[in-house]
């Protein structure tokens, strides 16, 4: 027998619709009605002076470490404006303006920056699931998710997210072929933001692109520029689509940027030049998005600052009622909360224990 | 009443469970066409159909981290991992998540699942077939660890499991699925999580064991009565976590001496715990140390040296006499 070519059915594409220097591709350009267009604005913006804020705090001492997301606004606000709230969201740690989008509120987000679970509850309005820190590994519970929308057949979707990093985890490959295989309407969104800490996408696969992992397991994979909230919106909304219709899954790969360290506690410039960051500026998916809005007649100047001003305020209100919340938040015996549905024995006597311990501090303190 | 081998057992509860509830789901490796390797979930696909007992592809964390993404839907799923052995890829899925769900969404979420793995030696099996390892699950916090000792209670166990608000991961001893038939009710019966249970009673001695080395210790207790008159009480405890500590507790309060029983290794096992909770609650009532009869702490050996690594009655016997010498 011959040794023959075996047609492997798919390829890639990149999609770019508002490129770096805001110009736009009138053929591509999505369907997005004004008001939506405003409000991502909106949340693009509030996301940066948010992440902006957050640092300053964490330097103040007043948050804990945090992963920042600027640069990468587009690429996950984008992909979830397209989502029902009924959908499920997956995020793992670097989603922030999408789950601020989704009803996640500025609070919570200081309350679980500084060391609150409290932080972390998601409003009974929203199907969202927590922030999820191992990486790669919040991507199976999205497929049992699907799975479970599929048997009860109903037609919401879920999207995931994660970064380039994780798609060297075995857990992206084993929810991709599980997606594949039953065909649940799940959405993998990457946010391909170049560096996995110090690790850059060059060295952590040699594939060309993230997006063609996808088709080994016979899931659509595309690439966009991920600076690009028009070319993240209309994959994600085609990719939605299909996977509300039946179609099953889509991976898409945003490539983007961190703009800021991986997390407070890191220092870029161990492995990465100023020169590599200063070009990335260059290509801020917020001065490219509020370049369209103004070529669009739909953002002035005036406007600009208008938004400015509304969101600087909201996230000082935030602040504000996030550090009096904290005040009545902080009793140790909490921690026993939610451990299990009902606490078992040895955790009562341990949270016996605790409290008498606490009493006891009380007690020295107040005759000391 | 019909009498029931362990397997068939648990299949009568998966069954049952799978009629009255259309959220329970049966997923893992070969549990469908094939009914599981140990055909626990035999017939079960013609019953329920293949979108409710799913045949998956061969991955551990897939499996699991499935499960999970289910039961934060509302569904309960009762996952299959082939060997406990094969467990560890995916145990990040359990400590990162199964078990902190409910704590980390602040009570938003749970994640009612169950994972059923066959654990123990003693069937001639192949390496990472053999151990026992239910320490690492219930040092874990925020999971159930339950492991039956018989067709009966791991029955009335399993449904409780399916039935629970919290991840359970519910151990089946491979040695016991087809060493002995038991009577099992058609009518349903549930057994209460974190509750453990004398099977024989004594005022000499307490033994405290668990899964497959019930059989050994209920051995050793005759002996110990027919050779030297010795009444052994006998608690199976049946959960390992959360640990019911009350009963073998009042159980040494009577009899002030103890052998801790488990074919897991010693160091570090369920048993230091089982005798810390007995220094900590019955120290006084004590008139001997406490004996352990476990596993070495090493790799249990391929199959023709199990038999000299599993504790046996003799083992327990000579642990017994020694307590009771004292």
């Amino acid at each position: 027998m011959p040794k023959t070519k075996i047609d492997v059915p798919g390829e890639v594409h990149f999609l770019s619709i508002l490129n770096e220097y805001g110009n736009l591709d009138k053929t591509l350009e999505p369907d997005i009605a004004e008001d939506v267009l405003l409000k991502l604005y909106h949340y693009l913006l509030l996301g940066r002076r948010f992440d902006e804020r957050l640092i300053s705090l964490q330097r103040q001492g007043r948050i804990g470490t945090f992963p920042p997301i600027s640069g990468q606004e587009a690429a996950h606000l984008g992909a979830v404006a397209t989502m029902r709230p009924s959908d499920w969201m997956v995020p793992s740690f670097r989603e922030t303006a999408a789950e601020l989008w989704r009803g996640r509120t500025l609070e919570s987000v200081i309350l679980y920056n500084n060391g609150y679970n409290e932080g972390v509850r998601i409003p009974e309005s929203s199907n969202d699931l927590p922030v999820s820190v191992p990486v790669g590994s919040q991507i199976l519970h999205a497929v049992g998710l699907g799975y479970a929308i599929k048997y009860r057949q109903k037609d919401d979707v879920v999207m995931t997210f994660f970064g380039d990093g994780a798609t060297s985890e075995g857990d992206f490959h084993e929810g991709l072929n599980f997606a594949g295989v039953f065909q649940t309407p799940v959405i993998f969104v990457c946010q391909n933001n170049q560096w996995a800490i110090s690790m850059p996408r060059s060295k952590q696969t040699r594939s060309k692109t993230l997006a063609q992992k996808a088709l080994s397991y016979a899931v659509p994979g595309i690439q966009v520029d991920g600076n690009d909230i028009l070319a993240v919106y209309a994959a994600a909304q085609e990719a939605v689509a299909s996977a509300r219709s039946g179609e099953g899954s889509t991976l898409i790969e945003c490539v983007t940027y961190r703009m800021a360290v991986h997390t407070t506690a890191d220092d870029p410039k161990r492995y990465r030049t100023d020169e590599e960051v200063a070009e990335w500026q260059k290509r801020d998916p917020l001065v490219r998005f509020q370049k369209y809005l103004k070529d669009k007649g739909l953002l002035t100047d005036d406007g600009i600052e208008a938004t400015e001003a509304e969101i600087t305020e909201k996230i000082q209100n935030a602040v504000d009622s996030a550090e009096e919340e904290m005040k009545s938040l902080g009793n140790p015996l909490d921690m026993f909360d939610h451990a299990y549905a009902e606490l078992p024995p040895r955790l009562i006597e341990q949270r016996e224990a605790l409290a008498r311990e606490l009493e006891e501090i009380q007690k020295e303190s107040n005759h000391g | 009443m019909a009498k029931m081998t362990m397997v068939q057992a648990l299949n009568l509860a998966l069954s049952q469970e799978m009629e009255k509830d259309d959220s329970v789901m049966v997923l893992g490796e070969d549990v469908g066409v094939d009914g599981g390797v140990f055909r626990v979930t035999d017939g079960l696909i013609d019953k329920y159909g293949d979108q409710r007992v799913i045949d998956t592809p061969l991955a551990e964390a897939g499996i699991v981290g499935m499960s999970i993404g289910m039961a934060v839907y509302g569904l309960r799923p009762v996952c299959e991992i082939q060997f406990s052995g094969f467990s560890y890829q995916n145990f990040h899925q359990i400590e990162n998540h199964a078990s902190r769900l409910r704590w980390r969404s602040q009570g938003r979420f749970h994640v009612p699942m169950v994972l059923r793995t066959p654990y123990s030696g003693g069937v001639r099996a192949l390496e990472h077939h053999s151990e026992s390892r239910e320490a690492y699950y219930a040092h874990t916090p925020g999971i159930k660890m339950v492991i039956p000792s018989g067709p009966r209670n791991a029955r009335a166990l399993l449904i409780s499991a399916i039935r629970d608000p919290d991840p359970v991961i519910f151990y089946e001893s491979k040695a016991l699925y087809r060493a002995f038939r038991e009577e099992v009710p058609e009518e349903e019966e549930t057994f209460p999580i974190g509750t453990s249970q004398i099977v024989r009673e004594g005022t000499d001695l307490t033994m405290i064991s668990y899964g497959t080395m019930m059989r050994p210790a209920l051995e050793a207790a005759s002996i110990l009565q027919e050779k030297d008159g010795v009444e052994t009480e006998v608690i199976d405890l049946l959960t390992i976590s959360p640990l019911d500590d009350a009963l073998f507790v009042q159980s040494v309060h009577k009899t002030g001496r103890a052998v801790v029983i488990h074919e897991a290794p010693g160091s570090f096992g369920p048993g230091a715990e089982i005798v810390s909770r007995i220094m900590e609650k019955a120290f006084f009532y004590l008139e001997a140390p406490i004996e352990r009869v476990t596993g070495y702490d090493i790799i249990i050996p391929l199959f023709s040296r199990e038999n000299s690594y599993i504790p046996s009655a003799q083992r327990i016997v000579r642990a017994a006499k020694k307590v009771l010498s004292t």
